[in-house]
Formats: C-alpha cells, sequence, structure tokens
C-alpha cells in the first residue's frame, strides 16, 4: 500500500511540479485551446456555409474536406503538419512553439464545428428566412442578422462539448518534439514521469485537466437542460 | 398595384396553381378564401416570390416580379407580408424587430430607425412594449409586431397570410381591428383569411379558390351571400 502511495501520490515529486504545471503545463494547454477554438470556428463557419450554399463549385470541397478531416485520426494531422509539412514543403512556421500545433487542432475541429454548426443552421425554422427576406434583406444578410445568430445559440451546448474535448486532444500535441517553455499538461508531465522513475507527476497532470474539464462538464449539462424545453 | 397572369406552380408532380389569373387594384382589399390546398397561400407566395412560379407573370406596381433579372430585393421592400405563425426574430425585441430591415435594407441609421419603429409599434397599439421580446408577448401581440415589422417599410402592397389562424379566439378581434384601420387608410392588400366575418365587413372583393383556380370572385355581398358557383355554396355551407 505504501509502495502504491508512493508510485501515485509523492507529494514531494508533486510538490516540485510547482509553479511549472501552471505557469507552463496549464498555460501553454489553455493557450492552444484557445486558439485551435478559435480557429476552428472560424474554419468551422465559413465550412457551414460553404456546405449550406446553393453552388456545387462550395458545397462539394466542404464536404470532402470535412469528411476527410473526420475520417482522419486527429493524431495523423497533426503529425502530418507538425513534422511533414515543414520537411516536405521547407515552411518555417512563425510562433514555432504553438502554431504547428494550434494549425493541426483548428483543421480537425473545424471539420467537426462546421457539421455542429451546420446543423444549428439547419435547425433554426425556415419561416425565419422567410421574414427576413420578405423584408427585402438579401440571402447573405439574412444570413448574418437573423438565421446565424439564431444558429449560434442553438449550438452553445454541443459547442461546449467540443471545446471540452478540443481541451482534451490538446495532449496529443505532446508527440510534436516542443521548444523550450512549450510543454503542455500531458508533455510536462510525462517528462517528469521520466526523470524522476514516478508516476506521481502524470496523477497530478490528470488533475490539471479535471480542474478544469470537471467545472465544464458540469457547464455543459446546465446548458443542455436549459436548452431542452424548446421555446 | 398587382397583376397576376397565367400563373402556375407545381411542386413535384402536383399542381397547386393551375392558371392564375388576378389584378388587383390600388387600395383595393382582396379576401382570398377557400378549403385548406386550394393553393391560397401559395398564390400570395408567389406574389412576392417566397415560391418561384412555374408559368405565369406577376408585375406588382408596374415591376414584373417574375422577370429573371429583377431585383427581388428592391421588389420586396415594397411589399409587406404578415405569416400565420408570425416568424418573429426570437433573439430581437419588438423594437429590434422592427428596426431590422430599416437599418440592414434602408441603410436607417439607428435614432431614426428606432423613430419610425416606434411610431409604428404605437400605431399597432404596442406603445411600451418596445423592449420585450417575442416569448413575452401574447399571441395577438405578436403578430401586431409582425404587421409593425411589414408597415415601417412603407410598402406599397400588404400580404397577410392566414394571420389570426394560429391565434387563441379571443386574441383574433385585435389582429384584424389593426388589419381594418388598414384597411380604411388605404392600403393595398390581398389577405388569405378564414374569417368570414372579416371578408364580409372589409373586403371589397372576396376570392373564392379550389384546387389551384378562382372559381368565382366579385363584392362580398354576392360571393358570400348568394354564391353562383357549387363549389363555392358547399365551401361556405360548411365554414359559415
Amino acid at each position: 500500500m505504501d509502495g502504491l502511495l508512493e508510485e501515485f501520490f509523492d507529494l514531494d515529486i508533486i510538490a516540485d511540479m510547482f509553479p511549472g504545471l501552471v505557469t507552463e503545463a496549464m498555460k501553454n494547454t489553455l493557450v492552444f485551446t484557445f486558439f485551435s477554438f478559435v480557429g476552428g470556428i472560424v474554419l468551422g463557419m465559413v465550412l457551414a456555409l460553404m456546405r449550406l450554399s446553393r453552388s456545387r463549385a462550395l458545397r462539394w470541397p466542404a464536404a470532402v474536406y470535412i469528411d476527410v478531416l473526420r475520417g482522419l485520426p486527429a493524431l495523423l494531422t497533426i503529425v502530418f503538419i507538425g513534422f511533414g509539412l515543414p520537411i516536405a514543403t521547407g515552411i518555417r512556421f512563425p510562433f514555432p512553439t504553438y502554431t504547428p500545433g494550434c494549425l493541426a487542432l483548428s483543421l480537425v475541429y473545424g471539420a467537426y464545428m462546421a457539421e455542429t454548426l451546420r446543423a444549428g443552421i439547419e435547425a433554426v425554422p425556415p419561416g425565419q428566412m422567410e421574414a427576413a427576406r420578405s423584408l427585402g434583406m438579401p440571402h447573405r444578410t439574412a444570413m448574418r442578422r437573423v438565421i446565424v445568430p439564431q444558429a449560434f445559440r442553438i449550438v452553445i451546448p454541443p459547442l461546449t462539448n467540443e471545446l471540452l474535448a478540443l481541451f482534451k486532444d490538446t495532449s496529443l500535441l505532446a508527440v510534436l518534439g516542443t521548444l523550450a517553455g512549450g510543454k503542455e499538461i500531458l508533455k510536462f508531465s510525462r517528462d517528469l514521469v521520466n526523470v524522476r522513475a514516478n508516476t506521481s507527476p502524470l496523477v497530478a497532470g490528470g488533475l490539471a485537466y479535471l480542474v478544469i474539464t470537471l467545472p465544464m462538464l458540469r457547464l455543459v449539462g446546465r446548458l443542455e437542460a436549459r436548452s431542452r424545453p424548446a421555446r | 398595384m398587382i397583376i397576376v397572369e397565367g400563373l402556375r406552380k407545381s411542386f413535384g408532380a402536383v399542381e397547386v396553381l393551375r392558371g392564375i389569373d388576378l389584378a388587383v387594384a390600388e387600395r383595393e382589399v382582396v379576401c382570398v378564401i377557400g378549403p385548406s390546398g386550394s393553393g391560397k397561400s401559395t398564390l400570395l407566395r408567389c406574389i412576392n416570390r417566397l415560391e418561384e412560379p412555374t408559368a405565369g407573370r406577376v408585375v406588382v406596381g408596374g415591376v414584373d416580379v417574375t422577370a429573371p433579372k429583377v431585383d427581388i430585393d428592391k421588389v420586396r421592400t415594397s411589399m409587406g407580408m404578415v405569416f400565420q405563425s408570425f416568424n418573429l426574430f426570437p433573439h430581437k425585441d419588438a423594437l429590434g424587430n422592427v428596426t431590422l430591415a430599416l437599418e440592414t435594407v434602408l441603410r436607417m441609421d439607428r435614432a431614426a430607425a428606432e423613430a419610425r419603429g416606434r411610431e409604428k409599434l404605437a400605431a399597432v397599439g404596442l406603445e411600451g412594449k418596445e423592449r420585450s421580446y417575442p416569448n413575452q408577448l401574447s399571441g395577438g401581440q405578436q403578430q401586431r409586431v409582425a404587421i409593425a415589422r411589414a408597415l415601417v417599410m412603407k410598402p406599397k402592397v400588404m400580404l397577410f397570410d392566414e394571420v389570426t389562424s394560429a391565434l387563441d379566439p379571443e386574441l383574433v378581434g385585435e389582429v384584424l381591428g389593426v388589419m381594418r384601420d388598414l384597411a380604411d387608410k388605404g392600403m393595398t392588400m390581398v389577405v388569405v383569411t378564414h374569417e368570414m366575418g372579416f371578408a364580409r365587413e372589409v373586403a371589397d372583393r372576396v376570392v373564392f379558390m379550389d384546387d389551384g383556380v378562382i372559381v368565382e370572385q366579385g363584392p362580398p355581398a354576392d360571393v358570400l351571400g348568394s354564391p353562383t358557383h357549387e363549389r363555392t355554396q358547399s365551401f361556405l355551407s360548411k365554414v359559415l
């Protein structure tokens, strides 16, 4: 029993993780999450509108992109962007600590969010578009001012769920060789497991995730409960 | 003001409008009645091209609405439409509903749009409800906001698509009252309705449709009082 405690909950080792666990690891996880979420939502919105477009030339590429990116393991996309692309093309990313990871996750989550946003737009009753158009609003204006704001309200719960999944999936970025100061929670903890030959850092890392994810899970539950009774 | 010529509309294999000819004069109030599925609503929706006619022509205020190159958005600003299900924008309060098109379509600045919006809300008896959201308003109030939202664009024509059918009976009167005022002020109106009393009192002309064609039309006293056509008689005997 003592052996187990020492292997998983060695408080001295855990204490040594501070402040880096917060100032580096959690900070970086949040930075990756934030920029990937923003990138994903922008890309997702563009893809969703493309998929709903009347023009086949827009619908088609968006559909292919969404299916391919959703069909691939996120880890493959991350490795491809982080290692494959620079080697194949000689591209050097600006802000190399964050750009490859954020880019890869934006590309992956953009595909997922596109489907969520599309479902949200389609869930807005057709009478809304008709009312807007009957007032002389062009299709684009009606989309921007009437449909999309309502769609966003509808997709807040599923989008929060995706934010949560994205937050956890930043751990996949641990496979990218990180530059100094660029480790997210998993990489930070994992490296210490090797250095200290003890599993306690991983437990601390897990707790660091839960500090963020447990309140978010509660939030998702509440948002879903609130959106359930239809207006 | 409105000329409909040889209008046909099919949904797939089903032909809902089978050759409609109708002319509505300026300041005229035309009530369209008929059994459900007769094509009344589709006729109305073809006039502002919410539905694309399969064949025929619609001319409103001298503009051929069905011409391929027509700026339909511009034409629609001169035609107000009110729907059975209100279709208010739920994310906007009453004033926001009324001013949105003023700002986005007519490019009015907010202060001017709100001034005109308040005026129209007051005109339909909703002074003090400017900041209420649709879900805080009764059905009758919502429908009056919808009427104000259309009127604020200063349309030349108003189209009403069974606007009282979704209302509780005690709320029908307030909406019909607003429509009656509008008719008295000389608005050109096409009203698809099941309210025979309203048609009798307010309409200049009643049009009876059945099965995608106009069966009979004329002054309300004639069409509702002494219909000549058997189908009209049978419909009226069921609803009156």
